[in-house]
C-alpha cells in the first residue's frame, strides 16, 4: 500500500525555501542518473560530485523549511512524501538528461543563474538563508565553470557536437523564463529583504550566456515565449517518473531507515 | 570522573583534544582541527557541545565525523555530548592549518592555494606536484575522487595527483 503524502503548510517563507530545495534536489537527482554512464570516467565523477553538492544544498534548505514550518515534516518527509503537484521546482531542472549536450546545457542555464542567485542571497536579512547561500555560492562557481568549459568544447567541437549543443539550447530555452518569475508571496519576501529579486539578475545571466555562446560558436534563441508552472506545482510529465524512482523505497517500505 | 569540575579550562582542553583527535575519514592524515572543521568546544557542567562547520554542502564525511566526535568524547569520559553544525561563517580552505597543509603534501595531495578569493578560484595557475615538486602540471578534471579534490597530472614525473581545491 502506498504511503500517504504529507501536507505542508506553505507559508511564503516555507514555500520560498521549498522551491529552492526542490530545484537542487531534482537537478541533483537528474545528474545522479549519469553515475556509471557518463562518456568518460572523469566526467562521471564530475557529474556525481555536482549532484552531491546539489543534494547537500537541498538538505540544508529542506531542514530550514521544516524548522520554519514547525511541524514534524523533516527533510526526508519533504523529499520522499510529497507528490508531483506538491513539488515546486523549475520545469528546467526536471527535463530528462537527453544526450550529453542536453544535460550540459540544462546545467549551464541553471548554474549561470544559481551562481548569481546565491551570491545575491548572501545579503538576505534571514541569517540561515544567507549562510546556506554563502556555502552554495562557492559550489555553484565550480559548477558554472565546468558547464561553460563543456559548452565551448561541444559548440566549438565537431559538426555533430555543435549541432547537438545547438539543438539542446533551442529545446531548453523556453524553460528559462521561469527562473526570473515571482509571485505575490515571494514579492512580499523580496520587499522584506529576505528573498532575492531575480528580475535584476537577468541582464548579467544573459551576459554570461552570450559570452560563452560566442566562444562556443552557438546561437541564443530570440524566441521569448516561455513555459511556466513548476513553481505552482504544474509539471511536465517527466517529474512523476523521476519521483517514482526517487521515492520508491519510502513508498514501498514506509518509514524505512538505513 | 576524577577532574575537579571547577577546573574548567583543563576540562575544556581535554574535551577539545578528544574532539580534535578525530580525522577526516576520506583523508585520514588530516584531523578535523587541521581542516578547520572543528569550530568550538563548549562545556555546560560536564556536558560538551561541539560545533563543526561542513566543508561542502553534500560532503558525506560530515555525518561520520559527527559520530566519531561523540565516540571520542565518550572514550575520554564525557557523557551525552552533542555535535552542532554551524553554517556561518562558511568554511574556507583558508582555515586549514599550516601543519595540515604539510601533512597533505606528504600524503601526496597538493594543498589548496593560500587565498580562497574569487581571483584564486578562477586564477589557479601553478599547482606544484606533491611527488616531485615540479610546477609543470596540468588539470585533468575539476572534480576528483571526493568533493574537495580536483584531479591533476604532473608533466615532469608523469604522475597523476589530487589537488585539494581552494574553497
Amino acid at each position: 500500500m502506498a504511503t500517504a503524502n504529507i501536507e505542508v503548510s506553505e507559508t511564503p517563507l516555507v514555500l520560498y525555501a521549498l522551491r529552492r530545495a526542490d530545484d537542487a534536489l531534482i537537478l541533483g537527482h537528474r545528474l545522479s542518473e549519469w553515475c556509471g554512464h557518463a562518456p568518460m570516467l572523469e566526467e562521471d565523477m564530475a557529474l556525481s560530485n555536482i549532484a552531491l553538492d546539489l543534494i547537500g544544498q537541498a538538505r540544508e534548505l529542506y531542514t530550514y523549511a521544516s524548522k520554519v514550518e514547525g511541524k514534524d515534516n523533516d527533510e526526508d518527509k519533504l523529499a520522499y512524501l510529497r507528490d508531483v503537484r506538491q513539488y515546486r521546482n523549475l520545469l528546467l531542472v526536471e527535463q530528462p538528461n537527453g544526450d550529453f549536450a542536453q544535460t550540459l546545457v540544462r546545467q549551464f542555464f541553471y548554474s549561470a543563474f544559481a551562481d548569481l542567485y546565491w551570491r545575491a542571497m548572501m545579503s538576505s536579512r534571514d541569517a540561515t538563508l544567507a549562510a546556506i547561500a554563502a556555502k552554495s555560492e562557492k559550489e555553484s562557481a565550480y559548477h558554472l565553470r565546468h558547464a561553460s568549459e563543456w559548452l565551448i568544447r561541444l559548440g566549438d567541437g565537431t559538426d555533430e557536437s555543435h549541432a547537438r549543443a545547438q539543438a539542446a539550447i533551442d529545446h531548453l530555452w523556453s524553460f528559462t523564463g521561469e527562473m526570473f518569475a515571482v509571485d505575490d508571496g515571494e514579492r512580499a519576501l523580496i520587499h522584506a529583504g529576505i528573498a532575492v529579486d531575480p528580475g535584476p539578475l537577468r541582464g548579467r545571466w544573459l551576459q554570461t550566456l552570450s559570452d560563452v555562446a560566442r566562444e562556443a560558436t552557438l546561437m541564443l534563441p530570440q524566441n521569448d515565449w516561455m513555459q511556466q508552472g513548476g513553481r505552482a506545482g504544474r509539471h511536465s510529465e517527466h517529474l512523476g517518473h523521476l519521483l517514482s524512482e526517487l521515492q520508491s523505497m519510502q513508498r514501498t517500505f514506509p518509514g524505512l531507515t538505513w | 570522573m576524577v577532574t575537579v569540575l571547577d577546573d574548567n579550562t583543563a576540562l575544556r582542553q581535554r574535551a577539545w583534544d578528544a574532539a580534535a583527535s578525530v580525522v577526516d575519514p576520506e583523508i585520514p592524515v588530516l584531523s578535523i582541527a587541521d581542516l578547520g572543521v572543528l569550530r568550538d568546544v563548549a562545556l555546560d557542567g560536564d556536558h560538551v557541545e561541539v560545533a563543526i562547520t561542513p566543508t561542502y554542502s553534500g560532503c558525506p564525511a560530515m555525518n561520520m565525523i559527527a559520530l566519531e566526535i561523540e565516540l571520542a568524547l565518550e572514550r575520554a569520559g564525557f557523557r551525552g555530548s552533542k555535535v552542532r553544525t554551524v553554517l556561518s561563517p562558511a568554511w574556507t580552505t583558508d582555515w586549514m592549518s599550516e601543519e595540515g597543509r604539510q601533512k597533505l603534501r606528504a600524503y601526496g595531495i597538493a594543498p589548496p592555494q593560500a587565498s580562497s578569493s574569487r581571483r584564486a578560484l578562477f586564477g589557479v595557475q601553478a599547482v606544484a606536484c606533491p611527488q616531485c615538486g615540479s610546477e609543470n602540471t596540468e588539470l585533468l578534471s575539476e572534480f576528483g575522487s571526493t568533493s574537495c579534490k580536483a584531479l591533476w597530472r604532473c608533466k615532469s614525473c608523469r604522475e597523476p595527483f589530487d589537488y585539494f581545491k581552494c574553497h
